[in-house]
């Protein structure tokens, strides 16, 4: 095989690495951040640097254990330089957590009904933003993305122990959240 | 408390039904948010870069423009600080050569009265020689 065709494979695999899993990392990003501008961008660049470092990827991961690393990463250094930036609104584009929890599949559900997630997925939205950022990435993986606590520890970095750690206080304080307003 | 009482949350219908709910919601933000046109916010960034990149040009051009015409400005100033510097030098130079001249011409004929004097003033003992000589001199010139 010739190293132009091996490079043609590489490429059209890449492709298909980036179709399968785009709609996931963007989504993550975009209920991290709450910015659909910003999601894009850090999508793109993500997939970037994927693009760059494809060749180094081993296969020990799924691809979007390592996607969603590489997205993890970008999203500490963004808000780690959004940090410095102090004269700056940290969170000048993001949408605020009434918008955010207007978005509802349309069901089958009566007006009431919608009513009621709308108030349930606004309360989930004021928690998951007060949590701490390695607790909210954790809490996105497991019931946005719906990952494996071993996939949740491969792309965050963590122990499987520490993964469950962060789960277990934020479940906590989303369960007396919701069972405290009622 | 082992790690499935802790997570007994996400068996809590109240949660789970949250949970569910969350989901599903930041599904259909993310599908539309991938969904919608990419033109729509972008002129709004390019035009917002495009006025600030005009602002920022004109800004540049107006402080060019300025700075040519101090430039200019203080260049004139100089000059014409020079040349009225040179006019008072010119002028100061002439007041002290009129000044001068006066006292030259009275040291010279102050001179020229002592060279006479001097060149008068032979001794009385010589008188009679130097009548001699004028006389002599007086007779060369009329037998010539």
């Amino acid at each position: 095989m010739t190293a132009d065709a091996a490079e043609e494979i590489a490429a059209q695999e890449f492709s298909r690495v980036v179709e399968t899993n785009r709609p996931q990392i963007f989504r993550f990003l975009l209920a991290s951040l709450r910015d659909v501008d910003l999601a894009e961008t850090l999508t793109q660049e993500c997939f970037l640097k994927a693009h760059r470092n494809w060749s180094r990827f081993r296969g020990d991961s799924s691809p979007l254990t390592w996607l969603m690393r590489i997205a993890i990463n970008l999203q500490k250094d963004h808000w780690r330089n959004r940090r410095l930036q102090f004269w700056r609104n940290t969170r000048a584009n993001s949408v605020d957590l009434d918008e955010a929890g207007e978005w509802l599949p349309s069901g089958e559900r009566t007006a009431e009904q919608q009513l009621l997630a709308r108030e349930e997925v606004k309360q989930v939205w004021k928690i998951v933003s007060n949590l701490s950022e390695r607790q909210r990435t954790v809490f996105l993986l497991r019931y946005v993305e719906e990952r494996e606590l071993s996939e949740i520890a491969q792309a965050t970095g963590l122990s499987e122990g520490t993964v469950k750690a962060h789960l277990s206080r934020a479940l906590g304080k989303v369960r007396g959240e919701l069972r405290g307003t009622r | 408390m082992s790690w499935n009482d802790r997570m007994a949350g996400e068996n809590d219908p109240v949660v789970a039904r949250a949970l569910r709910n969350f989901k599903a919601s930041v599904d259909a933000w993310s599908n539309a948010a991938m969904s919608r046109p990419r033109a729509a916010s972008a002129p709004v960034r390019h035009s917002w870069r495009l006025a600030a990149g005009w602002a920022l040009g004109c800004v540049l051009a107006a402080g060019s423009v300025t700075g040519v015409l101090y430039e200019r400005q203080h260049k004139q100033e100089m000059a014409r600080i020079a040349a009225a510097r040179a006019a008072a030098q010119k002028a100061a130079q002439e007041r002290l050569a009129a000044e001068q001249q006066p006292a030259i011409e009275t040291d010279q004929d102050l001179l020229a009265t002592v060279d006479n004097d001097i060149s008068r003033a032979v001794p009385a003992a010589m008188e009679p020689l130097a009548q001699l000589m004028v006389d002599k001199q007086a007779d060369d010139s009329g037998t010539q």
